[in-house]
Formats: C-alpha cells, sequence, structure tokens
C-alpha cells in the first residue's frame, strides 16, 4: 500500500556530511523506531522522510511514488515542542486540519452542516485521547502531556499515511510518558498507519518499536569529522512473541 | 538588616513612596508659585492652580469669541484624529510589509533590506516634503505620523513572524495549509497581538510627529494651540493642556493593553516559551 523506500540516501549541508548511504524499505503497518547518539542526524533524517529538506543524494519513494517535494496531509508530524498552535484552544487545533483541507482554497474553511460533522469529528478525536474537559483551553494552559496527546489527535485527524515523530515524549516525566506511550500504541494499533519515530530512549524504541534502526556513522576521519556521516548500522526486527535478543543481531554491513 | 535588593516595600510603604515624590513636586511648585504671585500677582510663568482650572475651564466650556468654537475639545478632537488615522495608516501598511517580509523569503529579500534603510529616515526630515507633495492639510501631518511610526512597526513584525518556530510552518503544510492559508490561520492571528503591543509602544514617537505637524502647519490642535500660547507665555495654559496630552496618552496606553488581553487571551501564555 504505501510502503516507504530509502535508495542511497545522503544528506549534505555544504561540506559536513550528516547522513550517507541509507537503505531502507519500510512495509506499511510498520512502526519503526530510530534511535541514535544527540548530533546522530535523526532529526535530519525525519526532515527528509517529511521534505522539509531534499536529500542531496539518492531517492525517496512512498507507495511507489516519489515523495512530494512539499510537506503535505500525507505525512503527519509531531515534534517535542511547538506541536501546536498556541492561539488555538484544543478543539480548534484539531479542526484546523479538518477545516484547512475540506474548505476551499481562498477560504479554508466550513460552514453549516460539513462543519458540525466536522466538529463531532473533532470531539470524537479529543475523546479518544482522553482530552474532552480540556477541549475550551487554550495549550499553554495543558500539561507537556496533554500537549503531546493533543498533537497526535491532531496530525492523525487527517490520517497520514506516514506518521513521522521527532522525540515526541522526551520531554515528559515517567508518568506522562508511559499514558502517551500506551495511547500511540492503541492508535497506531487501530489505524495501522507507517510510523517513524525518533528517539534517543532506546526503551521507548523497543516497548513501542517493531523496527528499531540505529544510526551511526560506520567510517570515522579523526582529522576531519564531517567527511563522513551517519548510515544505519543496525536494523533489528523486534519480534514481540519472542523474549528480546538484541545482542545476537549482526550489523547490517 | 537585609540586603537592599532583597527589601520589598509592603502596601502601605509602596503607596507612600508612590506619593512621596508626586506630594514633593506640588509642593515645590505651589511655593514658587506663590513666592512669585505675591512678589507681581500679573506672574505667567508659574500660575496657580486656581488660574490654570480657570483658563481650562474657559477653553473647554466657553465658545470662542472669533470661531465660536469650544477650543479644547475641537483641539482635542482634531489631535486625536490626526492621531488615530495616521496610527492606523501606518500600522496597516506595517502589518503587510512585515508579515510579507518575515513569512515570504522572495519578498523578505527586496523588503527587509529596504525597511532597514528606511527606519534610518529622520521622519522630521521628510516633514517639508510632505509639506509640498501634500500640502498643509490634514493628509501631510497624518502622513508623517504614518511615516514616523510604519518602518518601526513593520520591522518589529517582521522579527516576530521570523521568531515564529519553523515547526508551526511546517505542521500547518502537512495539515493542508499552503501560503495563503497559513498567513490566514497560523502567522496572523499570532501577530495580531503583538501588532498592538508594536503600537503602544510607537505612541510615544507618534505624538511627537503630530506636536511637531501641528506646531509647524496647522489652524488647530493641542500641539498647535501650545505652541501658538508660548507666545503669549500663557503658561496657564500650555501647563493643564501637557497635563491633559499625558492622560491622553496613558489611557490610549491603557485601552490597547486591556484590548490585547481581551482579544488574545492565549498571548503571553504560550507553551514553551
Ligand atoms: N541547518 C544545518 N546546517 C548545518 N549543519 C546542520 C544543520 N542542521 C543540523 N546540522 C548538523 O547535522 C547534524 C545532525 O543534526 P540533527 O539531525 O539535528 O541530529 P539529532 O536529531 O540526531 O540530534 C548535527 O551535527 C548538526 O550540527
Ligand atoms: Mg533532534
Amino acid at each position: 500500500m504505501s510502503e516507504l523506500t530509502l535508495k542511497n540516501v545522503g544528506m549534505r549541508y555544504g561540506d559536513t556530511v550528516v547522513l550517507e548511504r541509507l537503505n531502507l524499505i519500510l512495509d506499511s503497518g510498520t512502526f519503526c523506531a530510530v534511535v541514535g547518539a544527540s548530533g546522530a542526524g535523526k532529526s535530519t533524517f525525519l526532515k527528509l522522510l517529511l521534505s522539509e529538506l531534499q536529500p542531496t543524494e539518492g531517492s525517496i519513494t512512498l507507495g511507489g511514488r516519489p515523495l512530494p517535494q512539499e510537506p503535505g496531509p500525507e505525512r503527519g508530524v509531531v515534534y517535542q515542542r511547538y506541536s501546536v498552535f498556541p492561539h488555538l484552544t484544543a478543539l480548534e487545533n484539531i479542526c484546523f486540519g479538518l477545516e484547512r483541507t475540506q474548505g476551499n482554497a481562498l477560504f479554508g474553511r466550513t460552514w453549516g452542516a460539513k462543519h458540525r460533522v466536522l466538529r463531532t469529528e473533532a470531539r470524537d478525536l479529543l475523546e479518544a485521547v482522553g482530552l474532552t474537559a480540556a477541549a475550551d483551553r487554550y495549550p499553554g494552559a495543558l500539561s507537556g502531556g496533554m500537549q503531546q496527546r493533543l498533537a497526535l489527535a491532531q496530525t492523525l485527524a487527517l490520517k497520514p499515511e506516514l506518521l513521522l515523530l521527532d522525540e515526541p515524549f522526551g520531554a515528559l516525566d515517567p508518568g506522562n510518558k508511559q499514558t502517551a506511550h500506551a495511547l500511540l500504541k492503541q492508535l497506531w494499533a487501530e489505524r495501522g498507519m507507517t510510523v517513524v519515530m525518533v528517539t534517543h530512549d532506546l526503551s521507548e524504541a523497543f516497548t513501542l518499536g517493531t523496527r528499531v534502526l540505529v544510526l551511526d556513522k560506520v567510517r570515522e576521519d579523526p582529522h576531519s569529522p564531517e567527511r563522513f556521516g551517519a548510515s544505519i548500522t543496525y536494523d533489528l526486527p523486534v519480534d514481540r512473541s519472542a523474549p528480546l535478543r538484541a545482542a545476537s543481531v549482526p550489523p547490517v554491513s | 538588616m537585609r540586603r537592599l535588593l532583597n527589601l520589598q516595600p509592603r502596601r502601605p510603604l509602596r503607596l507612600a513612596l508612590f506619593l512621596a515624590p508626586v506630594a514633593a513636586m506640588l509642593v515645590t511648585y505651589l511655593a514658587f508659585s506663590d513666592a512669585r504671585l505675591a512678589e507681581n500677582p500679573q506672574d505667567r510663568l508659574l500660575p496657580a492652580f486656581s488660574t490654570m482650572g480657570d483658563t481650562l475651564l474657559r477653553m473647554a466650556m466657553e465658545p470662542d469669541r472669533r470661531s465660536g468654537d469650544l477650543l479644547f475639545w475641537l483641539d482635542t478632537g482634531v489631535s486625536l484624529q490626526r492621531l488615530a488615522l495616521g496610527v492606523c495608516l501606518g500600522a496597516l501598511t506595517a502589518l503587510m510589509l512585515g508579515v510579507a517580509s518575515g513569512l515570504i523569503p522572495l519578498a523578505g529579500a527586496s523588503l527587509s533590506p529596504l525597511l532597514a534603510i528606511i527606519a534610518m529616515v529622520p521622519p522630521l526630515a521628510i516633514l517639508p516634503i510632505l509639506l509640498i507633495a501634500f500640502g498643509v492639510g490634514e493628509l501631510a501631518k497624518v502622513m508623517l505620523i504614518a511615516i514616523g511610526v510604519a518602518p518601526f512597526i513593520a520591522r518589529e513584525l517582521e522579527g516576530r513572524v521570523r521568531e515564529l518556530p519553523r515547526e508551526q510552518l511546517i505542521k500547518a503544510q502537512t495539515l493542508g495549509a499552503g501560503t495563503w492559508l497559513t498567513l490566514w490561520y497560523v502567522v496572523l492571528p499570532q501577530i495580531l497581538p503583538r501588532l498592538f503591543d508594536a503600537v503602544r509602544l510607537s505612541l510615544g514617537a507618534a505624538w511627537l510627529f503630530l506636536i511637531a505637524a501641528e506646531a509647524i502647519a496647522s489652524t488647530e490642535g493641542l500641539g498647535y494651540r501650545i505652541f501658538l500660547m508660548r507666545r503669549y507665555l500663557a503658561m496657564d495654559l500650555i501647563l493643564p493642556y501637557v497635563a491633559w496630552m499625558t492622560g491622553l496618552a496613558w489611557f490610549l496606553d491603557y485601552a490597547l493593553r486591556a484590548l490585547n488581553r481581551r482579544l488574545f487571551p492565549w498571548y503571553g501564555a504560550e507553551a514553551g516559551r
């Protein structure tokens, strides 16, 4: 359906090589967790998948077609911060995508019956992430965990084929994190979209992911560290029926 | 003894500390005024408060002998109208320029350096040009205020737009908004309260340009009146006029701030800032 493939993808900022030789085929519906040290290029990797950046080498396809050149509703994103609009209430934040995509190009909003259907849909989503009581509150009055759940609902309202998450729960305390994990797992199980989640938390990667990628440098030039970029050094399928034996998986050459 | 920087005044002390210098100034004025008036009852330099009150009352209640106008209200109305028109015109222009320059890189490439240069032009220096171009009528004065405040507001808003997290603009695109809808639903609503703030900060300059323009080319207005009365050393009119203008400026500032709080309840409480 919407298989994601990367062929020899590389990314350079000027002379600094950040990513190189990324090859990957992600089946539709995979929950792919990407881990790596800080500065390894995880966010850059996600920006490539989002078309915020264009790869300097190689090609990316989604569902067999080249990735659109600009971000669009077929791909959703949740960041660690700034994921929801501060000037809109929780409910309005969820309506944002529905209004923009269902309205015309000039006004970008809906009226009448269409509008009411849309609001109902948004309320259902709010309920799904447990924020019904906060519908009319602004994000500034929500806790970090609530904001991230709101961001998830906002993104999922448009049913993206590919959900991109950049350390979405990195700033949450353990309790909130667990709630958010459970919610994300449930939403993914229900909707079956492909997820790529960047994290620096290994246990998060292995509790949520069905496949875990490790980004790291294969080659290292001690005199000029910018010469080589990170690649996928480990590609670990997580078998949920068997106990984890990550150590026994050989590195990808 | 606690350190000075840790010492917080309580409520009554705070009030006393506020009132003390005000009272001191009033008392000083009264003392000097009384002394001069005792020497020469015709002295005009430091008029008694009663004289000022009488003059102000006459300006506000008695029609002018020549024109039949209530001069105080005429001056106030005319000046506020010029100020409002000039500031609104300037702010609207600045909003369009600033948002375009901050959001759209292609527009910013030409607008950004241009605004930086225009902001350096001393507005009063172009008053003669405005007078030549627009005549000595209302337009020149309104234009002076508009041109005086617009570059500052435009550059301020340009900066504020660029400060919007990149994540928000990307997010808007993944939610189906293009340039136009992002501008309309993400950027503008978040920039409006900042526009109000910028206008508030530029009101001082706006008053300056208003009074300068009125002093040079006008036949009524608060600024015109005080410069006219300077010739007669009519401090009994100038001082209350200055106090009145201060009051108006304070009220405008207060009103804009209250409006900002009322219209944009989320402003100032954004998450992650
Ligand atoms: N716009 C940019 N210009 C130059 N270098 C950049 C830019 N963005 C990121 N980098 C560099 O790319 C590397 C990877 O960054 P990033 O993808 O943010 O890492 P991560 O998300 O894994 O912490 C870092 O070394 C960073 O300095
Ligand atoms: Mg990062």
